[in-house]
């Protein structure tokens, strides 16, 4: 008798710890959930794990219901008002028709992959035609010649955002330590910095696109002149908030702690490692978080200007069509663009969550 | 359905099967041209005509040749004609007048030359709502609807009374060389409007300018002047049509009625490009007489078809019913009043495709009218132009492997043409001055607003003559 109590309790206890566990991991991944934009996802995963519903709904509430109605508010709002604005190519399109484009680029999408699949096979037909003439001399394989879809496009964008958020990284950094040690650097850089810091992406790009052809001569394949045109206008815009907060950052490196250094007599590259580095990573991380959204819009705009491959020149190539269905496209891209530039911003926040966290250990 | 396509794809593929069988036993495909290059980009504007290269590449006429093509739309005519130059673009749809006027240095300096015409016609010159209504009371009207052609007298008027309203007259055209300056110009001063000269120090034409005309790419014309920037344009098409379905203008000409079967654009490639591949030229070269043939077969039957491949996004994308309204024999004028214009859009009867020196004669005889070119130049000068840039050889050589391919007929092609064309009658064009290739001068002289033999442009004054 006894014996059975004590296997129920400690059956009971090893429930309750199992539980305990299980919240404590809850709790560890909320943070992480939350960095993400999935802070939503909290609750339900509390309720799932058996936590008192009604504890949880309150949370739900705020973070899951209150935006939804947000966004159907927004919604509604859109369809009730765009068909009362008639444009000369037809009423404003509503959620319905946009998300018919939506639908329609994804067939697209499709339909241009099958007719990949069948230029490959009839380029096939053609080298196996060849190669049985005994002309195997002659066989060529050649990428397919179509045009870039929607999904192409949007992996160009990422590509080229993430390439010139890159180079702006690499230059903006160094640079934000120097002038944060130096106020020598400091006093050279600072008025180039307040000068170069507001100028439109559509003035850099003309000077961009000249310098580049004119440097970037013995082309190859992997890098096309106009994703190195993109991605430069893209770094000259998108440097100065990582340079400024990385100076800023490393500018209010505790005294104490230099001091110390000092006293030490580490070498330069050691203080930059050990000491400045791990106190200045959550402001050289916030201005990282401000450059990728700076170089976001700007890609778009320079690509629309350029007519570089990406989403931009399939907003303008959009605009120039003036179909019937150009405007509802264009507003898929606006959606896509705005839905790419959140999950960018939540990807260097979680980074800079788990760089700032290790740095604080 | 899927079915259907199924079957269809492999019926397709079975005759794909047993016509390789067919050409490996004949000479045809021993014959494939050996290309230097086979990866190539082209480049075009958003307008119908550039038809001849998606249907090359849609009916896989290109990798017939061996020629694998990716088709790029560019954003103007400026930049089209420079990255061919630059040799990003191997070859593009281009302006007749873009190949000569860069050849004789006039905006850019390069060689380009062509060996193939893309069309005859096509354009067309529309004037805003607002105008239109003004002109209206100066055209006469039979059962009801205006009588056509419009002459360019009807706007005299309005023109007129812009400028004593103090008021400037802006129309919009592509390019300094585009056709559409010309026939823009040409119609203009037909009906005695002054659409203003160039000079070697004043580019923007409009000395002594009565009606302003000024560069506006071909899709953004309409938005142009839906904005009141301009009061009319002349373009290509869909982008006349276009204004008639948002209802902001109305065509009141197609370039038909100014000059029947006028040149259009042309196919442009560096002369560097054509000496260092000459086997991809000839090659390019028939999958475009290919095309053009298709495009105007058994009484314009695959127009329908192709007006679904232009109607594609990456193509000229505007809806299908706009691009339809042209292509398939009509025009529609005013909103509602649709007329036949079978020979709008013409690729390839009446020898459409072949480079005729004549054709690029008479572009530069209106580069000459208009100070283009600042110097009277003498007969054979046009001559000599014309046989550097136009390239009647590399067409006529292609022609003949895609007659002994069985593609193409015999007929199809003037084999004994010097290049010239019989003279243009005075009665296929608007102002009734008759036109002849080989006296370049003597047409100048005849027209009524204009350059003349000895004359020149010196700051806003014309002198000699």
């Amino acid at each position: 008798m006894t014996d059975t109590s004590h296997a129920i309790d400690t059956r009971s206890a090893e429930r309750e710890a199992r539980k305990e566990r299980l919240f404590t991991r809850i709790n560890k991944a909320a943070g992480w959930l939350d960095a993400l934009g999935l802070s939503w996802l909290t609750p339900i995963l509390k309720i799932a794990a058996g936590d008192n519903p009604r504890e949880q709904a309150g949370e739900l509430k705020r973070v899951l219901v209150i935006p939804l109605i947000g966004i159907g508010l927004f919604i509604a709002a859109w369809a009730v008002l765009a068909p009362q604005v008639q444009t000369s190519l037809g009423a404003i399109p509503g959620p319905v028709a946009v998300w018919d484009q939506a639908v329609n680029l994804w067939e697209d999408h499709k339909a241009e992959r099958q007719k990949a699949v069948e230029f490959h096979e009839r380029q096939k037909a053609r080298n196996d035609q060849l190669v049985a003439d005994g002309r195997a001399d002659r066989v060529k394989w050649r990428d397919y010649t179509g045009r870039p879809t929607y999904l192409d496009q949007i992996a160009t964008s990422l590509v080229t955002v993430g390439f010139g958020f890159l180079i702006a990284t690499l230059v903006a950094v160094p640079l934000g330590i120097a002038s944060g040690l130096s106020k020598t650097v400091n006093g050279a850089i600072n008025p180039l910095i307040q000068i170069f810091k507001p100028v439109s992406p559509l003035a850099w790009l003309p000077i961009v696109t000249m310098i580049v052809s004119a440097l970037y001569v013995d082309t190859v394949d992997w890098l096309p002149k106009s994703l190195l045109i993109s991605a430069v206008t893209v770094t000259l815009c998108s440097l100065w908030p990582t340079l400024i907060n990385t100076a800023l950052g490393v500018a209010s490196v505790d005294k104490d702690l230099m001091n110390v250094g000092r006293v030490l007599q580490l070498p330069t590259a050691k203080t930059i490692t050990k000491l400045v580095l791990p106190s200045a990573l959550p402001l050289i991380f916030t201005g990282l978080r401000l450059s990728l959204g700076v170089g976001w819009m700007v890609l778009i705009a320079a690509e629309m200007l350029a007519q570089n491959p990406g989403l931009g020149k399939f907003v303008w190539d959009e605009f120039q069509n003036g179909s019937s269905q150009s405007l509802a496209k264009i507003m898929v891209a606006v959606l896509t663009i705005g839905i790419i530039g959140f999950m960018l911003d939540r990807l260097m926040y979680a980074l800079q969550r788990a760089f700032t966290f290790s740095a604080n250990r | 359905m899927t079915g259907i396509f199924k079957a269809s794809a492999r019926m397709r593929k079975t005759i794909g099967a047993t016509a390789l069988l067919g050409m490996a036993v004949s000479s045809v495909q021993a014959d494939m041209l050996d290309v230097e290059k086979d990866e190539l980009t082209f480049g075009f504007i958003k307008l119908t005509d550039m038809a001849p290269l998606a249907v090359a590449k849609e009916l896989h006429y290109f990798e017939d040749e061996g020629l694998y093509v990716t088709l790029e739309p560019q954003a103007n005519w400026k930049v089209l004609l420079d990255r061919v130059i630059t040799g990003e673009l191997d070859g593009a749809h281009m302006l007749a007048g873009q190949p000569l006027a860069a050849t004789i240095g006039f905006g850019t300096e390069a060689h380009i030359v062509t060996p193939f015409s893309m069309d005859l016609n096509g354009n067309g010159i529309t004037v805003s709502t607002e105008v239109w209504e003004m002109m209206k009371e100066h055209i006469p009207v039979e059962g009801g609807k205006p009588v056509h052609p419009i002459k360019a007298d009807a706007l005299k008027p309005v023109v007129d009374r812009f400028r004593a309203e103090g008021r400037s007259f802006n129309m919009g055209m592509v390019f300094p060389v585009s056709t559409h300056n010309y026939e823009l110009r040409y119609w203009l001063a037909s009906g005695g409007i002054h659409p203003g000269f160039y000079s070697p120090t004043d580019a923007s034409g409009q000395i002594k300018a009565e009606a302003l005309l000024s560069v506006t790419p071909p899709p953004q014309m309409p938005a142009t002047l839906e904005a009141g920037t301009i009061h009319g344009y002349c373009v290509g098409e869909p982008w006349n049509q276009q204004a008639v379905f948002k209802g902001i203008g109305v065509p009141v000409i197609t370039d038909y009625e100014i000059w029947k079967n006028n040149p259009e654009k042309v196919f442009g490639l560096t002369a560097e490009f054509v000496e260092e591949n000459p086997n991809t030229t000839l090659a390019i070269t028939k999958a475009l007489i290919r095309a053009a043939k298709w495009l105007d077969e058994n009484d314009n039957a695959n127009r329908m078809e192709a007006v679904e491949i232009l109607s594609k996004p990456e193509y000229v994308g505007a809806d299908a019913e706009v691009i339809a309204n042209s292509m398939t024999g009509t025009f529609e004028y005013e909103k509602g009043d649709k007329r036949a214009v079978p020979d709008f859009n013409v690729f390839y009867r009446y020898f459409a495709t072949y480079p005729f020196y004549s054709d690029a004669v008479w572009y530069l005889t209106q580069m000459r009218r208009w100070g283009q070119i600042p110097e009277a130049k003498p007969d054979n000068w046009y001559d000599e132009v014309a046989k550097s840039v136009y390239r009647p050889d590399l067409y006529l050589e292609a022609a003949r492997m895609l007659v002994e391919e069985g593609h193409v007929d015999e007929a199809d092609f003037p084999w004994d043409s010097d290049g010239y064309r019989a003279p243009t009658p005075a009665a296929d064009i608007i102002d009734g001055v008759a036109y002849d290739g080989r006296k370049p001068n003597a047409y100048i002289d005849s027209l009524p607003i204009g350059l003349k033999s000895g004359q020149t442009v010196e700051g806003t004054e014309v002198v000699g003559g």
